[in-house]
């Protein structure tokens, strides 16, 4: 019974070929999109996890010096002769022309286990990692890739984080030129009868959750890619939805046939299940390799945004889990079973005897689109209640839900009443209006998907645009000397210095070392007194003339990032050198981490290890190709050792383009994938709506005419959808700008606005909705008429 | 990284066989030669230009009811290079051993460190080697720096801390302090303190133990330790009723046989050194330590002093689990004569 049942079912498939891909096309999508972003999202925190992993930051506390400097090596000695177990960590970021690796130098003698990186113990020449010129254990993406020059012999091995290497604290020390330890590791037992660790010492101690911040970091962007997956997810089941919809009213016949010669109920709608599920079991396969597909193509833009925004570092390459493909099945499953739930229901509450009526379902009735735009007033007030008062990145992304959801749900009543103020003018005219009107229930979905995708798109490019515009201006203002100088070491810096300072107008030296500020990563850098610092940093809030209180010494600055993070403002004491005065704060896109300025002779009393070894020159712009050729030349620099301003600001520009791709490209495939809801819903109701054609057709209008008819109304809503999908991107974009960017990356941008660019969605959206449209039409154009003439002789 | 320094050792080992002769190996470290003329207390402190050297004491004591303890506390010292430097670059590394026996439980702890930052190292003069916290210092204003010590170590469930008193002069092993290690020469700098008297703290969990006894101090360094083919070791120092001492090994080879070596102590000092084959070692009864079977009861014969005994550890499962592993206990003997020792076997795993 139930295998009869199911052929009968499943030949509607083999008639409607179409169809039955429509229904996968969707399903797939929906899942390829979805699982793609987790495969993303899954790959970069393991990344995360590895890194946290490799010297146990996951587990073990760490000892750091309460000023942010290095632990003084007698600190270290001095704990170890007391007996407890602590283990020096010497870390810091090697770079130059070539290429840049984090190097994380540890004791393997003394490292607790947790914290003994990647198989020193079988593969690895002990003597060689110990003794100059030491080893560098990399995994094979850094080895193969760009690396400083004048590096020891690298040896690949498994488990070390990529774009860093892990030595010997010895090898650290001398490439990095220093001596003490940036922090000590606490093993996590200490031996037999000490007091606690923090009464035996000067240092802090921070626990190992709070060392591990680079997945607190990136959070906001994998929330980001996952509010993004779920849009895709949504849109692809409206997709879904339509499709099995339609397959639900096309085939009443069949199902009243097959209950009419005694089939029960319970083996139909076991038969739809089963025939559902296999549907969904194939799709689901096809879109796990499509997001795998996708995954794998957006996962070096994302590595380079992470890198770009955070300084976090992933491989860029995927891995394939069979535990993710499995979960996406799942998903899958769900999905298409949650699409499917409103048609399985008609289909067990259908009369034996009521007679097929196969536009019914598309008209959902006045009283329920009523009944959105109420649930859409509450979820905008929502929204603008959580704007005002709520905290947190999660508040910001539950706002932006709100309002989207908000905006689809009052999509139909807006078009409804939109229809009213056109007028009709001619008979025919007032029919279009009014067959659109009755049709805007069975497209709501699919315009809601696009309402979505484009709104979606206009924030974000507002949000990745509004963003360009400042961080460009920032750039002009801020990469201000005209060229820039990175020397072998200190030594050969001192001397360049000396040797070109007649012929130019200021020397800058950029000296920068880092540290620990508020239990996180943070750098200070030491600047002299000079006009060019007070003319191109941009101050968000100032004290009274803060450049000379920071020329004294006695003052420091800070970047927007540590400002909003620590809720710091002018006037606050910085816990950096004894303590200084903040008076003043300055933009600082694109920096992950809190940063501060100070004096370069404060700076030297701080730091006395750090001498500089790259320097900026203020020159007359003419003379800067000239002193820039007399520096390579002259001196033997390197090429890429000498860079004037114009290439630095291209290759920040270049970063922060790449930043921002997988966002474009996630957007795109949205705006795709709402096409395709567009298209399944127009075939869906095209096939559908032949009997209010027909009798046009009959009192003499002809199929030209009516062709070109479902093509304008087709635009024209996507006209509508667009013009309201417009003011909901904008809103999205000041969320975006004003919310999320602010608890995401702890700066806020000033809004601009790109109509160019929703010129092109515009044009874009009306593409869409053509394309969508053209096959219903064409085929309506091209019908025989003896069809159309068959709609009055049979009852469907 | 357990097996880091076991690595070391082997490395050493591997190493140590391109024997370049004139005093120094192929890679420039020094090698024992006959006839050797020690200066004290310089001889006491490090020799960097060896690669392995070590400064091990073994105690066998008793609590205020007679019960057995034995502790161990040694220094071993593993050099890269035969240089020395300041800083993290030194290649000299130290690894500490400690362990605590009791009839019921054995107790180990290990510690490495690299010389030159402070952390661990051997000074002559005054007398101290230390690691973190573990500490063998010499506490004499007069006389050799070994007289008189203060010996502390820790690990994650015991400690103690013991004071020594020598009571007879520094013996010297083999010929004259050269100590020949297998038939084809390998050889060592090899002597004794064996004749002190401790008085002493155990700080075990379940509270502190005060506890008296003896204790023996050797003094070793090589650049070549083992035959290639020797595959371990077994190594007694003995404690007889009447005062004298003996200190015996067999180093067995891969191809069954053992090389033998002993050196005879009278209770003033005066030595006797035997070469292979003059003691007999046969193990009697194996115990199943961490896994492994380990011949934990020994026939030891001594024809020539009239020595026949057996030995009985005090706690058979004296292993230490540390990056190489080995067995390391005190134990009691009865035959001929009657006593107390300490057993040390490596190379079982």
């Amino acid at each position: 019974m139930l295998y009869t049942a199911l052929s009968s079912l499943i030949s509607h498939w083999r008639r409607r070929p179409g169809q039955l891909t429509m229904l996968a096309i969707g399903l797939a999508l929906a899942t390829a999109l979805w699982s793609g972003v987790q495969a993303i999202n899954a790959e970069a925190r393991a990344a995360y996890d590895r890194a946290a992993a490799t010297l146990g930051q996951d587990q073990l506390s760490r000892l750091v010096s309460a000023t942010g400097r290095p632990v003084p090596t007698e600190d270290f000695i001095a704990l170890r002769n007391a007996g407890y177990l602590v283990s020096p960590v010497i870390s810091g970021e090697l770079r130059d022309g070539n290429g840049r690796l984090r190097l994380l130098g540890i004791d393997p003698l003394t490292a607790p286990a947790a914290a003994q990186g990647p198989a020193l113990d079988t593969e690895v020449d002990l003597a060689a990692f110990f003794t100059e010129p030491g080893l560098l254990l990399v995994d094979e993406a850094t080895a193969n890739g760009p690396l400083p020059d004048g590096i020891p012999p690298v040896v690949v091995s498994d488990g070390v984080p990529p774009a860093a290497a892990i030595t010997d604290i010895s090898t650290a020390a001398r490439l990095l030129g220093q001596t003490d330890p940036s922090y000590l590791l606490v093993a996590p037992t200490q031996p037999f009868g000490l007091p606690p660790i923090a009464g035996a010492t000067d240092l802090r101690i921070v626990a190992p959750n709070e060392a591990n911040d680079i997945s607190r970091l990136t959070d906001s962007f994998h929330l980001n890619l996952t509010a993004f997956g779920l849009l895709s997810f949504g849109v692809g089941l409206f997709i879904v939805n339509a499709a099995i919809g339609l397959a639900f009213e096309q085939r009443r016949a069949t199902i009243r046939t097959l209950r009419a010669l005694g089939t029960p109920l319970r083996t139909i709608l076991l038969a739809l299940g089963l025939e559902l599920a296999l549907i969904a079991i194939v799709a689901g396969l096809i879109g796990i390799l499509l997001g795998y597909l996708i995954a794998a193509a957006l996962m070096p833009g994302v590595a380079g945004t992470l890198r770009g925004l955070y300084g976090a570092e992933i491989e860029g390459v995927l891995a394939f889990s069979p535990y993710w493909a499995l979960s996406a099945l799942f998903i899958t499953l769900l999905g298409a079973a949650a699409a499917a739930v409103q048609a399985m229901i008609r289909t067990a509450k259908m009369s034996l005897l009521a007679p097929a009526m196969p536009r019914a379902w598309a008209q959902a009735s006045r009283r329920a689109i009523t009944l959105q735009a109420a649930v859409a007033i509450v979820l905008f007030v929502v929204a603008a209640g959580l704007a005002l008062f709520g905290q947190g990145l999660i508040a910001a992304f539950a706002c932006l839900a709100a309002l989207l959801i908000g905006a689809a749900l009052t999509l139909p009543a807006l078009m409804i009443i939109a229809l009213k103020f056109i007028p009709g003018r001619t008979a025919f005219g007032e029919w279009v209006l009014a067959d659109t009107r009755q049709q805007i229930p069975g497209l709501s979905l699919a315009l809601m998907a696009l309402l979505l995708a484009l709104s979606a798109n206009i924030g974000v490019s507002t949000m990745v645009g509004s963003f360009r515009t400042t961080f460009v201006g920032w750039l002009d203002q801020r990469l201000a000397s005209e060229l820039y100088v990175t020397a072998s070491d200190p030594t050969e810096a001192a001397l360049l210095m000396d040797a070109i300072r007649p012929d130019v107008d200021a020397i800058l030296p950029i000296v920068s070392a880092e540290l620990t500020l508020f239990d996180q990563p943070a750098e200070v850098f030491g600047v002299i007194d000079h006009p060019t610092y007070r003319q191109a940093w941009p101050l968000l809030a100032e004290d009274e003339n803060p450049w000379d209180a920071v020329a004294t010494g006695n003052a420091a600055l800070i970047n927007e990032q540590l400002a909003r993070r620590e809720n710091l403002s002018p006037g606050d004491i910085l816990p950096l050198a004894g303590g200084l005065p903040i008076v003043g704060i300055y933009s600082d896109y694109g920096n992950p981490i809190g940063q501060a300025i100070i004096s370069l002779g404060r700076f030297s009393e701080t730091f006395p290890n750090v001498q500089p070894s790259r320097f900026a020159i203020r020159i007359d712009p003419s003379e800067a190709p000239a002193m820039a050729s007399r520096l390579r030349e002259e001196f033997g620099l390197p090429a890429e050792a000498v860079t004037n301003q114009d290439q630095v600001k291209a290759f920040s520009i270049a970063v922060f383009d790449q930043t921002f791709r997988v966002t474009g490209a996630l957007n795109i495939l949205t705006l795709g994938v709402a096409g395709i809801a567009l298209l399944t819903s127009l075939l869906t109701l095209a096939s559908l709506r032949l009997p209010q054609l027909a009798p046009l057709w009959a009192i003499g209008t002809t199929r030209a005419r009516l062709a070109w008819v479902e093509l304008a109304r087709s635009l024209g809503l996507a006209v509508l959808t667009f013009l309201f999908a417009l003011p909901v991107g904008l809103v999205l974009a000041w969320i975006l700008l004003a919310l999320v960017n602010v608890e995401a990356f702890g700066w806020r941008l000033p809004l601009s606005l790109f109509p160019g660019d929703w010129v092109r969605l515009f044009g874009l959206a009306l593409l869409a909705a053509g394309l969508a449209a053209l096959g219903p039409a064409v085929r309506l154009a091209r019908m025989p008429p003896a069809r159309l003439t068959q709609i009055f002789a049979q009852e469907r | 990284m357990r097996t880091l320094f076991a690595l070391l050792l082997m490395l050493t080992q591997a190493q140590a066989q391109g024997f370049a002769g004139l005093g120094t190996d192929a890679e420039g470290f020094a090698v024992p030669q006959p006839d050797p003329a020690f200066t004290f207390p310089a001889d006491h402190g490090p020799h960097p230009e060896y690669r392995i050297e070590w400064w091990y004491l073994t105690a066998t004591l008793q609590g205020p009811d007679g019960t057995d303890y034995g502790v161990q506390w040694t220094l071993f010292r593993s050099a890269l290079t035969p240089d020395t430097a300041e800083g993290w670059t030194a290649p000299q590394l130290f690894m500490g051993h400690a362990g605590l026996t009791t009839p019921e439980g054995h107790f180990y702890a290990e510690r490495l460190a690299r010389g030159g930052i402070g952390q661990a190292g051997v000074t002559a003069e005054p007398f101290r080697a230390f690691i973190d916290d573990w500490r063998m210092a010499s506490t004499t204003t007069g006389g050799d720096a070994l007289d008189a010590l203060t010996l502390t170590a820790r690990g994650e469930s015991f400690a103690y801390a013991l004071d020594l008193t020598a009571q007879g002069p520094l013996v010297f092993h083999g010929d004259a302090g050269f100590s020949v290690k297998s038939a084809e020469g390998q050889a060592s700098y090899y002597y004794s303190q064996p004749f002190y008297t401790v008085m002493g703290t155990l700080d075990l969990p379940g509270g502190d133990i005060p506890v008296t006894g003896t204790a023996w101090l050797d003094r070793e360094w090589s650049s070549q330790p083992l035959s290639e083919d020797q595959s371990g070791w077994d190594w007694f120092s003995l404690q007889f009723e009447d005062g004298a001492r003996l200190m015996a090994f067999g180093l067995r080879s891969d191809s069954g046989g053992t090389f033998t070596s002993a050196t005879w102590i009278e209770p003033d000092g005066t030595t006797q050194g035997y070469s292979d084959g003059h003691v007999a070692l046969t193990a009697l009864a194996n115990t199943d330590v961490a896994g492994r079977m380990i011949p934990t009861e020994w026939q030891l014969t001594f024809a020539e002093r009239g020595v026949d005994i057996r030995t009985t550890p005090v706690n058979p499962q004296s292993w230490m689990d540390t990056s190489f592993p080995y067995w390391e206990g005190p134990i009691t003997f009865t035959g001929t004569h009657d006593g107390r020792g300490y057993l040390e076997m490596t190379g079982y795993e």
